[in-house]
C-alpha cells in the first residue's frame, strides 16, 4: 500500500509558483474595486482628542474617510478565543481606535480611494490630535507596584495568572519541597526577545460585497476560523460570508489571526457597496501584524550532586502587547507542558502572568510557547551541567526518558506515546564528530586562541498535532482541534480531496495526494487537493501548530476508508459474493480464492450510474470524515551546533550544525527536510539576529528589513540533517508533525554553543540575539576578551 | 509621461505618473503579477527582474527609467511549455515553499550565473544576499542554483534567458502535475 507515502515527490504547487502564475490576494482586481489605506498612530499611548478628515476627503480620488467613531458600532471588538482563566482581564479591542490608542501602529482612520496611490496620498491629510499618556513598555516595570496602566479601566496590567502545580495535579511532587531539600539549585532568568514573524508576502485582503453575499479573499492561515469569527464579530451572517485563502506567502503563525484590517475592509466594503482591497506595506506589517515571543522566564532547577534532577519551577511574564489577540493568552500555556521536556523531573510548577504593554499585540509565532520552554530548559540544563562539572550530554543522558519507558506520563500531565532519544542522539553525535570537536575546543582553550570554539546541545521534544478537542476545552480554548477531509470520486476515476487544512507553503497539495494515492490505489497525478475556500472546503480548523498532517492527514485516511468500505459493498454485489470475501489491493477489488476482479474505477462508475446497487445503498462513493486525536504527537530530536566566537569582536560564526529529528513516519522526505531547514533558519535567527526594538516612547525602531535582521543566505550555514523514525502511536499514519521542530530545537543549541565557547572565560549567559556587541560586552563584563 | 517598455518580449506603450515604480507599472498597468512586492526598502528582492539583461529590484527603478528598455520577468522564462533550467532546478531541488520570494530569487540566480557560471556554495550565498526567503533556510536554493549551473553549462549567461537553441536543449518539459 505504501507506494507513494515515503516518496520524495516533487511538489505539485511549484508549477504555478516558479512561473509567476501564483494567485496572491494582491493580484486580485475586481471591476469597480476601491483601495483602502490606513492612518496609524505614531504614538504608543494617547487619548485621541480629534480626528479631522475634512482635507483628506477633498483629496483627488478619495471616496470616503472613516474614523473609529464612524465605524464603532459595526466593527465590534476583535475576538480573543482563549480566555485562559475565568477572571482574565480583556480590554475592548476595536479594529479602528475610537477614544484612545494603545500601541504605535494602531489604526486611527481609514481612507478609501480609487487607486492605492491616491489612498496613500490622502493619509497625511488626515489630522489626528493626540493627548499623550504614560507609556508602559517593560514587562517587569509593568507589573511593579504603582506602575502606569495600559488600560486604567482594568485596574491592572496583569491580564491573567495561570498556574500548574504537579503536586496539585497529582502528576508529581511538590517543587518547593524539592528546592528546600536540594543538593544543587540553579536559577536563571532568560529573556525571549520580541520577534516579528515576517512572512514574505505582506498581508492583503479583498472584500467583494454583493447584495447576496460577501466574499473575502485574505492572505490568512485560517479561512475557516476567520469566517466564524468575522461572523461573530461584525454580524455578517455566517452563511452569507465566504472566505478564500488563495496562495498565501508564508505565515509562521503570523497569519493565524483575525486582523483589524480584515474587519475594517469588510465593514467598509459593505458600507460602500463596492469591492475594497487593502495590501499592507512592509513597515505596516512590521508595526501592526502581531509579534511573537517576548517573555521573561525565571527558571529554577534542582538536582542531586550526581546530576539527577529533582525539580523545576518556572515563573513567566508574557507580553500580550496592547490587546489580547486571537490565541495570545494561550501561547505561553502551550509552553507550560514542555518545560520538563524529555527529562524525568519529579516535581514541577509553572506560573505565568500575562501582561499588557503599549506595544504591538503578540500572538502565535512558529512554535508558540514551545520554543520558549525548550530554550529555557535546554539552556538551564547546560548551566546545571556547568555547576556540577558534568558534560552536558552526560547530564541529559542521565535524566531523559529511556526508550523502554514509553508510554511515559510526564510531570506536566501529558502522556508521551513514543520516542527514542538514545537513537537520535547517537546518530547526531556521530554525524557531528562530537569527541573530535571537544578535543579541538580544549586545544583552543589551552592555546588561548582568540577564536574560541563552543558546542551547543539541544535534545528537544515538542507537542504537536494540535489538538485533542477535550484538552483544548479543558484549557478554556473556544474552538476544537479536529480536522476534516472529504473525498469525491469522480466518474472518470479522478479524485478530489477536500481538506480543512489551509497550506501556505507546506506542500499539502503534494503530500495529501500521496496519502490518497496510496489509500485508494489511484495515480498521484489523478488526485486534486482542494482547500482554502469555505465554499469548496466548508469544514476545517486550518493550519498551525504542526497539526495538518497528524490531524488533517488522519482525516484523509478515515475518509478513504469510508470510500473503500462502501466500494467493497458495491463490488461484492456486482461480483456476486459477500463483502467479507472481497480483498482490495492497489486499486483493485478481487474475490478471494478466485480470479474475479474489479477495478475501483469500475466500482466508481457503477456507484455513480446507480443502475445496479445493493438494496439500501445510496448512489456515489463520496465520503467525508473528521478526526479528533486522543493525544498530541511528540516529535523529538537532537541538535548539535558548533560555533566559533571571536573574542576580539564578539562575532559568532556557526561552524557546524547537525540535527537528527524524529518526526515519526514521513510522507514526503523532501518536504520534511525543507521544513527542517526553514525551521532551523528561524530558530537560529532568534539566537543570533532578530529583535523587535522599541525606543523609550514605544516607537518600533526595527520596522523595516533594513533594521530587522532576517538572515540572508550568506548569514546561514549548511545544515546536516538526518532522521530517526519512531512512529507516533496517536494516529494511524504514525506521523508527528515537522513544521515547528527546527525552530524549537535550534535556538538553545546555538546559544548554548555561544556560551560554551566562552564559559571558561567566565561568561555564563548571553542575551538573545547574541550579536557581536552583546557577546563582546559579556566578555568585557568578566574581564575577558582579547 | 509616455513610455514604451518591452516586457517578456511584448512591447507596451503607456502613460505613467513620473513617480510610478517599475514594479507597480508591471503589476498594475501590465498585469505582470508574477513579480511581487515584499518590502518598501529594497531589502527583500522579491521584485527582482532583469532590465536590459541585468537584475534590478523593480521597486527601486522608476517606470520612466525603463523607457526604451527590455524587461524580463519570471513570466518570460518558460517558453513553449518548457521551463527554464533555473526554474526546473528550483522545482527539482525543492527550493521553494510558499513561493513568494521565488520569482525574485530565480531572476537573481540567473544574473548570478551570468556572472559566474560555476559558483561554489559561498558564491551562491553571497550572490543571493539581497534576496530574502523566510521558508527554506536557503539550503535548497543554493543546491538548486548549483544544479542549474550544471544544467546550463557551458554557455550560461544572459543568453540563457533568450530563446536560444543551446539553452533550449537543456529545457525539460513542464511537469504541471508534479512528479519525480
Amino acid at each position: 500500500m505504501t507506494v507513494e507515502v515515503g516518496k520524495a515527490r516533487r511538489r505539485k504547487e511549484d508549477a504555478r509558483l516558479i512561473t509567476g502564475a501564483a494567485r496572491w490576494t494582491d493580484n486580485i482586481r475586481l471591476a469597480g474595486m476601491l483601495h483602502m489605506a490606513l492612518v496609524r498612530s505614531p504614538v504608543a499611548h494617547a487619548r485621541i482628542t480629534s480626528v479631522d478628515v475634512t482635507a483628506a476627503v477633498r483629496m483627488p480620488g478619495v471616496l470616503a474617510v472613516f474614523t473609529g467613531r464612524d465605524l464603532a458600532e459595526e466593527q465590534g471588538s476583535l475576538p480573543c478565543a482563549w480566555p485562559i482563566t475565568e477572571d482574565m482581564l480583556a480590554p475592548p479591542a476595536p479594529a479602528v481606535a475610537v477614544d484612545e490608542v494603545n500601541f504605535a501602529g494602531e489604526v486611527v482612520a481609514v481612507v478609501v480611494a480609487r487607486s492605492a496611490a491616491e489612498a496613500h496620498d490622502a493619509l497625511e491629510a488626515v489630522d489626528v490630535d493626540y493627548d499623550e499618556l504614560p507609556v508602559v513598555l517593560d514587562l517587569e516595570a509593568a507589573v511593579a507596584e504603582g506602575a502606569d496602566l495600559v488600560h486604567p479601566d482594568l485596574g491592572s496590567n496583569k491580564s491573567a495568572t495561570w498556574v500548574y502545580d504537579s503536586a496539585e495535579a497529582g502528576a508529581g511532587g511538590d517543587v518547593e519541597q524539592a528546592i528546600a531539600e536540594a543538593e544543587v539549585v540553579v536559577a536563571r532568568t532568560f529573556r525571549q526577545q520580541r520577534l516579528i514573524p515576517a512572512f514574505m508576502e505582506p498581508r492583503s485582503v479583498v472584500v467583494d460585497p454583493t447584495p447576496d453575499a460577501v466574499t473575502m479573499w485574505s492572505s490568512t492561515q485560517i479561512p475557516h476560523i476567520l469566517r466564524w469569527m468575522l461572523a461573530a464579530t461584525v454580524g455578517v451572517p455566517e452563511h452569507k460570508l465566504r472566505v478564500i485563502a488563495p496562495d498565501v506567502g508564508g505565515g509562521f503563525g503570523g497569519k493565524l489571526q483575525v486582523t483589524p484590517e480584515e474587519v475594517i475592509a469588510l465593514v467598509v466594503a459593505r458600507r460602500l457597496g463596492k469591492p475594497v482591497k487593502w495590501t499592507e506595506t512592509r513597515t505596516e506589517s512590521m508595526l501592526s501584524a502581531h509579534h511573537g515571543r517576548d517573555q521573561v522566564q525565571k527558571v529554577v532547577v534542582t538536582a542531586k550532586r550526581d546530576g539527577t534532577v529533582t525539580g523545576m519551577r518556572v515563573e513567566l511574564l508574557a507580553d500580550m502587547g496592547a490587546y489580547l489577540r486571537l490565541v495570545a493568552p494561550g501561547v505561553p500555556i502551550l509552553g507550560a507542558f514542555m518545560y520538563n521536556a524529555i527529562y524525568k523531573f519529579p516535581a514541577y510548577k509553572f506560573i505565568c502572568h500575562n501582561v499588557f504593554t503599549n506595544k504591538t499585540p503578540t500572538d502565535a509565532y512558529r512554535g508558540a510557547g514551545r520554543p520558549e520552554a525548550t530554550f529555557a530548559v535546554e539552556r538551564i540544563m547546560d548551566e546545571l551541567a556547568a555547576e556540577l562539572g558534568m558534560d552536558p550530554m552526560e547530564l541529559r543522558r542521565k535524566n531523559w526518558i529511556n526508550h523502554d519507558e514509553f508510554p511515559f506520563d510526564t510531570v506536566a500531565g501529558l502522556t508521551y506515546d513514543s520516542g527514542n532519544y538514545e537513537a537520535a542522539t547517537a546518530r547526531a553525535v556521530e554525524l557531528f564528530g562530537y569527541e573530535a570537536l571537544r578535543r579541538e575546543q580544549n586545544d583552543r582553550r589551552a592555546n588561548g586562541d582568540p577564536v574560541q570554539l563552543g558546542i551547543g546541545i539541544s535534545t528537544y521534544t515538542e507537542m504537536c498535532g494540535l489538538a485533542p478537542s477535550r484538552v483544548l476545552g479543558a484549557l478554556r480554548y473556544a474552538a476544537g482541534g479536529w480536522e476534516h477531509a472529504a473525498i469525491r470520486m469522480l466518474p472518470t476515476g479522478k479524485v478530489e480531496l477536500i481538506t480543512g487544512t489551509s497550506p501556505h507553503g507546506q506542500g499539502h497539495e503534494t503530500a495529501w495526494s500521496q496519502i490518497v494515492a496510496d489509500r485508494l490505489g489511484v495515480p498521484f497525478e489523478d488526485v486534486e487537493v482542494l482547500h482554502g475556500d469555505t465554499q469548496v472546503a466548508p469544514r476545517g480548523m486550518d493550519t498551525y501548530g504542526s497539526r495538518s498532517l497528524a490531524v488533517g492527514g488522519t482525516a484523509i485516511v478515515l475518509a478513504a476508508e469510508k470510500v473503500l468500505a462502501k466500494a467493497r459493498t458495491v463490488a461484492a454485489h456486482l461480483m456476486e459474493c459477500a463483502p467479507d470475501d472481497v480483498d482490495f489491493s492497489a486499486g483493485t477489488f478481487s474475490v478471494r480464492g478466485t480470479s474475479t476482479t474489479m477495478s475501483l474505477g469500475d466500482v466508481v462508475v457503477a456507484a455513480h450510474v446507480a443502475h445496479d446497487l445493493p438494496e439500501g445503498v445510496e448512489p456515489g462513493l463520496d465520503s467525508d470524515a473528521a478526526f479528533d486525536p486522543d493525544n498530541f504527537s511528540f516529535p523529538h530530536g537532537t541538535h548539535l551546533c558548533a560555533t566559533e566566537v571571536d573574542t576580539r569582536t564578539g562575532r559568532v560564526t556557526i561552524r557546524k550544525y547537525v540535527c537528527v529529528d524524529d518526526v515519526g513516519k514521513v510522507v514526503n522526505p523532501l518536504i520534511v527536510e525543507g521544513q527542517v531547514h526553514g525551521g532551523l533558519a528561524q530558530g537560529i535567527a532568534q539566537a543570533l539576529f532578530e529583535e523587535a526594538v522599541h525606543d523609550e516612547g514605544g516607537t518600533l525602531t526595527t520596522a523595516t528589513f533594513a533594521d530587522y535582521l532576517l538572515p540572508s543566505a550568506a548569514d546561514l550555514p549548511h545544515f546536516v540533517t538526518d532522521r530517526t523514525e519512531t512512529p507516533a502511536e496517536s494516529n494511524p499514519l504514525g506521523v508527528k508533525g515537522v513544521g515547528e521542530a527546527g525552530t524549537i530545537a535550534s535556538t538553545p543549541a546555538v546559544v548554548n554553543a555561544v556560551v560554551d565557547a566562552v564559559r571558561h572565560m567566565g561568561v555564563d549567559d548571553v542575551q538573545m540575539p547574541c550579536t557581536p556587541m552583546r557577546v563582546w560586552k559579556a566578555l568585557q563584563a568578566v574581564g575577558g576578551g582579547a | 509621461m509616455r513610455i514604451t517598455v518591452t516586457v517578456d518580449g511584448v512591447s507596451y506603450s503607456d502613460e505613467v505618473e513620473p513617480r510610478t515604480l517599475l514594479v507597480h507599472h508591471l503589476r498594475d498597468a501590465l498585469g505582470k503579477t508574477g513579480t511581487v512586492v515584499g518590502c518598501d526598502t529594497s531589502n527583500c528582492g522579491a521584485c527582482t527582474v532583469h532590465l536590459d539583461g541585468h537584475s534590478v529590484k523593480s521597486c527601486s527603478v522608476l517606470a520612466v527609467q525603463a523607457n526604451g528598455c527590455e524587461v524580463t520577468t519570471v513570466e518570460g522564462l518558460a517558453r513553449d511549455g518548457q521551463l527554464h533550467p533555473v526554474q526546473q532546478a528550483f522545482h527539482d531541488n525543492h527550493a521553494l515553499q510558499c513561493g513568494f520570494c521565488t520569482p525574485g530569487m530565480i531572476m537573481q540566480a540567473l544574473d548570478l550565473l551570468a556572472d559566474d557560471p560555476d559558483p561554489d556554495d559561498a558564491a551562491v550565498r553571497h550572490g543571493l544576499e539581497g534576496n530574502l526567503c523566510r521558508c527554506t533556510g536557503y539550503q535548497n536554493i543554493v543546491k538548486a542554483v548549483r544544479d542549474a549551473a550544471r544544467r546550463m553549462s557551458p554557455g550560461a549567461g544572459p543568453e540563457a534567458e533568450q530563446v536560444d537553441e543551446r539553452s533550449l536543449v537543456d529545457r525539460t518539459p513542464l511537469h504541471l502535475g508534479g512528479g519525480e
